[in-house]
């Protein structure tokens, strides 16, 4: 049983139609430690020491948030800036996150045609989050491909929505039970429906 | 009875009039005063012979003002003057005086009376120099504390004189002295110590010290609390006086001086919390009185004799007045004061003094000087007391600009660093106070409430005892040179009296102000506050926060919806500030109350997102693009 964390990111959760019920899941799921980032830190003061302790009490940390401007919420900057510090996270000592793993479970409103060096976006989508990415390896925490959603403002429409929240559940109970196949899943730049890693799935 | 009140309204017309336009003119208060003493007496002639008796009971002014000088002064740094005090002091009496004696002595006097002369002429005028320079702001100064110390000695130094001079009577005059101690009271007033062996007398001054000190230490505080208590102002000021006049009644039953006395029981309540208070209610009895005092001297001067022995008189005085500069300067410049402080020392010591007239008057009871000289004497002082205001007025035109660039940077040496200013220690009070400390910055404290302030200073708080409502209160406290004040009193009206006179007092001063409600924070506005802050908004903003995140919306919600709250109530206020009148009740408020509506109606838009409506939205930046008019694909999503 691996330990993980879902840290949950979204400052408009009034007219979120994915994000919330994706936390939904996470939050029901048993062996799954869920934090609502907003809500823990409303007024942005982040409490360190203790978004430092639950990093160290867990082995898969699950960042998810809506994609703001090719980036994440400002909260999770915020919580990124303040948490990550020089010797815990990296630098002299800073080893204590060494071999966890960084999964981030993001949603898009551009198609995925528009995350590539033709589309409208210019860049993929796993370049755009090379940040994140970098301070996963900084951190020496294995960065795990995302999991995306894209076009999610039109996926209640399409059916797709329902379809994600199946796989989230399925990805997070996979890691929890330490049924997710990490090697597989080097081998995809972005993680859905369609190139779920998981061992023994039948969906 | 319209003796009395023809007398009041001559002597304190005379003091508004003629100290007004001094001080249009830049001339001081104290040469307002002298001018207005000889308009209504050698001139006019509008007052009387009373005038002596007056000066007798307007010299305790000068009790008084040693008695607030003391409150200004930490034991510590009365002991950190010892050598200035005994060094500058005593050598400027023994060389005043000799040099005096030796200039009388060739004038053809006999010893003993020139070595009178020369005590007498010794010292200078408290009275004037401290007034002037505490009006000038330079007590603080080098200068200005050289000054201090000599004039303190002189006090201490004229006990002894008064012991000493009758030793030097002239038999041939003895007779004549007995009849004028006969025919007046005299200043040489029997005491509980005549006739008492001398190592008595020194016990008794010991215990009268030792009591003063004892009982300023540990008793008057408790004293002062109850009184404090009882919240009856005029009793407090009753008790003020009382605590100052009882100790010199002490003193001078065991032939101390009163001056002294009161200084030191000044200096015994300089640590007190109720120090500023203490200030506060002296202090307009001692400008009183000390104005008085310099409207007799002026209207004693006897012009009759005047012009009979003009320039005698003027030779002397002139004489006098430079040899006491001269000793002074002389002194500062061993005792290495610098530039302009040099100056300040010489040219401010050098008249001669209030105790002059008391000298004189006891000399010439006891047969030490005969009464024409006594009285060309008396026209000396007066005159060289009348000239002091010219020299200053000389110091300020012509020296002091010479040095005013390296005042300027000695300055910031001399002056504490930049003063805050806490009116009101209530809750609201106590919160701000707290946060500036935690913050590393000394603040100054008022409150009315004597044990709140008693208990903040077992916790270390710099806290006074006061009503921070009266202006020469917040004078005391450091007002004019403050760089922040904070009104946190809850009194609606006395807290825009403060803003008022502190926004006069001090146009620089920043001001942040407690309200009442919007139609205070509109008064404060006007008043001239920088920052208002309704005391009930933000504690209630955050306890509506709770109840919201209480019925289940999200923290983020909560927080962005207070903050547009916050916002739109404020501009709400901006918007109704112009309708607002201080003069019809606002339910009368016609074009108000429907303006407020307005703004109700726009805020209530903007709290549930109506967009058409409003300024800010709570959620603008966080919608999903389907929410909006213009899809923003990449911004947002789920």
């Amino acid at each position: 049983m691996a330990r993980v964390l879902v840290l949950f990111a979204h400052p408009g959760q009034r007219h979120s139609k994915v994000n919330v019920e994706m936390a939904k899941v996470a939050r029901g799921l048993e062996g799954i430690t869920f934090v609502d980032l907003y809500a823990d830190y409303p007024t942005f003061n982040i409490d360190i020491d203790l978004e430092q302790a639950r990093l160290l009490e867990h082995d898969v940390l699950v960042l998810q948030f809506p994609i703001y401007w090719y980036s994440t919420p400002s909260l999770v900057k915020e919580w990124q800036d303040l948490v990550l510090e020089y010797g815990f996270a990296y630098g002299h000592d800073g080893d204590r996150l060494k071999g966890k793993r960084l999964l981030i479970a993001a949603t898009a409103g551009g198609d995925e045609q528009a995350y590539n060096p033709q589309g409208r976006n210019h860049f993929s989508f796993r370049t755009l989050l090379s940040p994140l990415e970098q301070t996963a390896n900084l951190c020496q925490m294995e960065f795990v491909p995302p999991f995306v959603l894209f076009s999610a403002s039109k996926a209640a429409l399409d059916g797709r929505a329902g379809q994600h929240l199946g796989d989230y559940r399925a990805i997070l109970e996979a890691l929890r039970d330490d049924r997710f196949d990490f090697a597989a899943a080097r081998h995809f730049d972005v993680l859905h429906h369609d190139t779920l890693p998981i061992q023994g799935a039948t969906q | 009875m319209n003796g009395f009140v023809f007398q009041a309204f001559v002597y304190l017309l005379a003091a508004v009039v003629s100290v007004l336009v001094a001080k249009r003119l830049g001339l001081g208060s104290v040469l307002g005063y002298l001018i207005a003493g000889v308009l209504i007496g050698p001139v006019l002639h509008l007052i009387g012979n009373e005038t002596e008796d007056l000066q007798h009971f307007a010299e305790f002014g000068v009790v008084m003002m040693l008695f607030l000088v003391g409150l200004e002064l930490q034991p510590r740094a009365l002991w950190e003057m010892r050598a200035k005090l005994v060094g500058l002091g005593g050598l400027q009496i023994v060389a005043t005086a000799a040099i005096v004696m030796t200039i009388a002595m060739a004038l053809g006097q006999v010893w003993s009376v020139a070595l009178t002369i020369g005590l007498v002429f010794s010292l200078s005028s408290t009275a004037i120099v401290l007034q002037t320079l505490g009006e000038k702001g330079l007590l603080k100064s080098d200068g200005g504390q050289a000054s201090f110390s000599v004039l303190l000695f002189q006090d201490i130094a004229v006990i002894p004189m008064l012991a000493f001079i009758p030793l030097l009577a002239l038999p041939e005059l003895s007779q004549h002295a007995e009849d004028v101690a006969a025919a007046s009271g005299g200043h040489a007033s029997a005491s509980l110590v005549d006739g008492l062996p001398g190592w008595q007398v020194a016990i008794v001054t010991l215990a009268a010290v030792a009591f003063v000190v004892i009982v300023g230490h540990f008793l008057s505080r408790p004293i002062f609390r109850i009184i404090a208590a009882a919240k009856l102002r005029e009793i407090f000021t009753a008790a003020a006086l009382l605590l100052v006049i009882a100790i010199a009644l002490l003193m001078s039953v065991v032939g101390l001086s009163p001056a002294l006395g009161t200084f030191l029981a000044g200096v015994v309540l300089a640590n007190s919390e109720f120090r500023h208070e203490l200030e506060s209610d002296i202090e307009p009895f001692k400008g009183l009185l000390l104005g008085l005092f310099f409207i007799t001297v002026g209207a004693s001067i006897d012009f009759g004799l005047l012009w009979a022995h003009l320039a005698t008189v003027l030779a002397l005085t002139v004489t006098l007045m430079l040899v006491k500069a001269w000793v002074l300067y002389g002194l500062a410049h061993s005792f290495k004061l610098q530039g302009s402080d040099k100056w300040l020392f010489a040219l401010g010591l050098a008249q001669a003094g209030e105790f002059g007239f008391v000298l004189l008057s006891f000399t010439v009871q006891n047969a030490v000087l005969p009464p024409d000289l006594a009285a060309v004497l008396l026209l000396v002082v007066a005159l060289s007391m009348m000239l002091t205001p010219a020299l200053f007025i000389l110091l300020d035109k012509v020296i002091l600009p010479r040095f005013d660039r390296r005042q300027a940077e000695e300055a910031d040496e001399i002056t504490e660093p930049g003063s805050i200013i806490i009116a009101g220690l209530g809750r609201f009070g106590q919160i701000i106070n707290r946060l500036l400390l935690a913050n590393g910055h000394k603040t100054v404290v008022l409150d009315y409430q004597a044990d709140v302030v008693e208990g903040l200073r077992k916790f270390g708080v710099r806290s006074f005892f006061g009503d921070a409502g009266r202006p020469d209160l917040l004078h005391a406290a450091g007002l004019p040179s403050a760089k922040l004040l904070v009104v946190a009193i809850d009194d609606v009206e006395r807290a825009i009296t403060i803003v008022k006179h502190a926004r006069r007092e001090n146009p620089k001063l920043h001001i942040i102000a407690r309200a009442f409600d919007r139609g205070h924070v509109y008064r404060l506005y006007q008043a001239g506050a920088d920052d208002i802050v309704r005391e009930m908004f933000d504690s209630s903003v955050r306890a509506g926060g709770y109840a919201l995140t209480a019925l289940g919306m999200h923290p983020y919600e909560v927080e962005k919806s207070k903050a547009v709250f916050v916002k739109q109530d404020r501009w709400g206020l901006r918007q109704l500030a112009p309708l607002w009148r201080e003069d019809v009740e606002v339910f009368n408020n016609a074009e108000y109350i429907a303006r407020s509506k307005e703004i109700g109606a726009i805020l209530e838009a903007a709290m549930l997102g109506d967009r058409s409506a409003l300024h800010d939205r709570t959620d603008r930046g966080w919608t999903p693009p389907g929410a909006r008019e213009r899809p923003d694909e990449e911004k947002t999503a789920g």
